[in-house]
């Protein structure tokens, strides 16, 4: 556990010193300060919008500044996540480390451990200061947002779990395009899944399905979606919630969280095996 | 009886077709200092790596300070610097060597790693970050790196590849200084001259498996006598044996010193004109080259 937990710090101080944690700041902030200016225009624009609809609009704009601070942590995740494995196996910053009396399974785990940490804590706090820009200027809050965040949390575990995965086999650059490639992939195929569920063709719906089976990204993303609408929206406007990429019409089910759970532990399992098996 | 520091049997490692390491089998007693040593792409950086868990064996044994190679804890008291040395370069150098000795559970006081620093020139340089280090700077962090643990056995993979004269004589005070304190080394070195000046024994790897290994009084012992002679006829030839022609020189090899006087009244009677006689022993680097050529050959 010793072991575990000073691999995990290190991986932390390595993304804050490597000025990973600036850019993603100040990449926020420019988020953050944008999605403000458009909450503050959307009650100054759309003064005569009922209050419904005024509320499906915040929730609309909402779910999208969340996609882009969801994508800010799986892309930092995911780049993270690439040269921590395979960067220090190449460098041979591992073969120091790995010659020490440590098994490199829990090098492997402090080092999901310390990515875990900062992708969940930049959502946590990047999400809760979104959710209060909101509430400031519309007066919008969330049903859910804890869980809300939490499953954006999740999704950033996800694909920063494949990308550890994927830096055992592959190089670090390689590891981080195919991770995010894979993320961008699996939301374009959650979306035509919704328009195939929109048009009744079951063929082109079954597509998102398998997508979210194959890397659940895409279907927490929704439930966070889901997370941060207001219930009574979708019984007001079901036509809007059709197909929309943006607004999230199912909630998510029990089984798929335990589904993206396993799936989690099983690709974290794999990742271990493969860095096991790996000669330095 | 105590467990040698290092026993390794078979080793066998395989990349694609071609065979890296084919049945390496030696020792590292304790406090002993050993040499590898062969040509380059003989296995020796690979036996190493397997030595540490790095590398999986295709097959062999191994056996660190007496706990078998696959369980971590056998390198626990087990220091290295890699051949390919780089360190966590967002750290200093003082984060570096506290980090290790976290990952090598023990516990060391600050002033003790610190003095480790100093012991490879980078005392003043402990709050610097790595990054900002040359590469000599690097690899004399990566020997603070492979002592700072109070280690029982330290590995050494080209330790003075990136130092400069000054640094290469403070690695031959370490080694011998390590050997004082009855630590083991297994040393990878391409300079023959310091593995002559400290260490006690060779294991010269060629091809992947081991050509020769023994002390250097073994491997060196053999003497040879450089002669200068004039007419020489076949019974005379006979008469030094197998000797190879160096120029206008005989290079004889002889056990013996004592021999020398009658093998030139030998010669004399035979009626052969002695010019010059000069006995000499042969260095290791000659040994070394003599094994690879005659491996290339055979």
């Amino acid at each position: 556990m010793r072991i575990v937990l000073t691999v995990a710090g290190l991986t932390l101080r390595e993304a804050a010193r490597r000025r990973v944690l600036r850019s993603l700041a100040v990449l926020t902030i420019v988020l953050l300060s944008l999605s403000a200016w458009g909450f503050s225009r959307i009650n100054a624009e759309y003064g005569g919008l009922t209050s419904g609809e005024s509320k499906l609009a915040a929730a609309l704009v909402l779910n999208l500044v969340m996609f882009g601070l969801s994508l800010i942590a799986a892309l930092g995740t995911a780049f993270l996540a690439g040269p921590t494995v395979a960067g220090e196996s190449e460098s041979g910053i591992a073969l120091a480390v790995l010659a020490r009396p440590v098994r490199r399974a829990w090098v492997l785990l402090g080092k999901w451990l310390g990515l875990v940490a900062f992708g969940a804590g930049f959502v946590a706090v990047a999400g809760a200061a979104q959710l209060v820009i909101v509430q400031v200027t519309t007066g919008y809050w969330p049903p859910d947002p804890v869980t809300g965040l939490a499953l954006l949390a999740a999704q950033s575990v996800t694909l920063l779990t494949l990308g550890l995965l994927l830096s055992t086999v592959i190089s670090p650059m390689a590891s981080g395009v195919v991770a995010v490639g894979l993320f961008g992939a699996t939301w374009i195929a959650g979306v035509v899944g919704g328009l195939g569920q929109a048009l009744g063709n079951a063929s082109v719906e079954r597509i998102g399905t398998v997508s979210q089976m194959l890397l659940p990204t895409d279907g927490l993303w929704r439930g966070a979606m889901r997370a941060f609408q207001d219930p009574t929206l979708i019984s007001q406007f079901s036509e809007a919630f059709q197909g929309h990429p943006f607004l999230s019409s199912s909630p998510l089910t029990v089984a798929y969280l335990l589904w993206a759970l396993v799936w989690v532990a099983l690709v974290l399992a794999l990742a271990g095996l493969a860095f096991q098996r790996r000669d330095l | 009886m105590t467990s040698p520091a290092v026993w390794a049997s078979g080793l066998r490692k395989r990349y694609g077709k071609r065979q890296a390491v084919d049945g390496v089998t030696f020792e590292v007693g304790r406090g002993e200092v050993v040499a590898l040593l062969g040509p380059n792409g003989a296995g020796k950086t690979t036996v190493i790596k397997m030595l540490l868990g790095l590398v999986r064996p295709d097959a062999g044994e191994v056996m660190l300070l007496g706990r078998p190679g696959t369980d971590p804890q056998s390198r626990a008291r087990v220091g290295y610097l890699p051949e390919l040395f780089r360190y966590q370069p967002w750290l200093t150098a003082a984060e570096v060597l506290r980090l290790h000795t976290r990952l090598a559970s023990v516990t060391v006081p600050a002033a003790e790693q610190q003095d480790c620093l100093g012991l490879v020139g980078l005392a003043d340089r402990a709050g610097d970050r790595v990054g900002g280090f040359s590469k000599g700077m690097q690899q004399r962090l990566g020997l603070a790196v492979a002592l700072v643990a109070r280690p029982e056995l330290v590995v050494l993979d080209e330790p003075t590849s990136a130092l400069d004269p000054i640094g290469r004589a403070d690695v031959r005070d370490l080694l011998l200084s390590l050997r004082e304190r009855e630590v083991a080394v297994l040393l990878n070195s391409h300079l023959i001259g310091e593995v002559e000046r400290v260490c006690d024994r060779v294991v010269i790897l060629d091809h992947g498996r081991v050509a020769t290994s023994g002390t250097l009084a073994e491997l060196l012992g053999q003497r040879e006598l450089r002669l200068r002679l004039e007419g020489v006829t076949a019974e005379a030839e006979s008469c030094l044996g197998s000797y190879k022609k160096e120029g206008d020189q005989y290079v004889v090899p002889i056990i013996d010193l004592e021999t020398v006087p009658d093998l030139v009244a030998a010669l004399v009677k035979l009626g052969v004109r002695v010019h010059a006689v000069e006995p000499g022993r042969i260095t290791l680097e000659e040994r070394l080259l003599d094994i690879i050529r005659s491996g290339e050959t055979s």
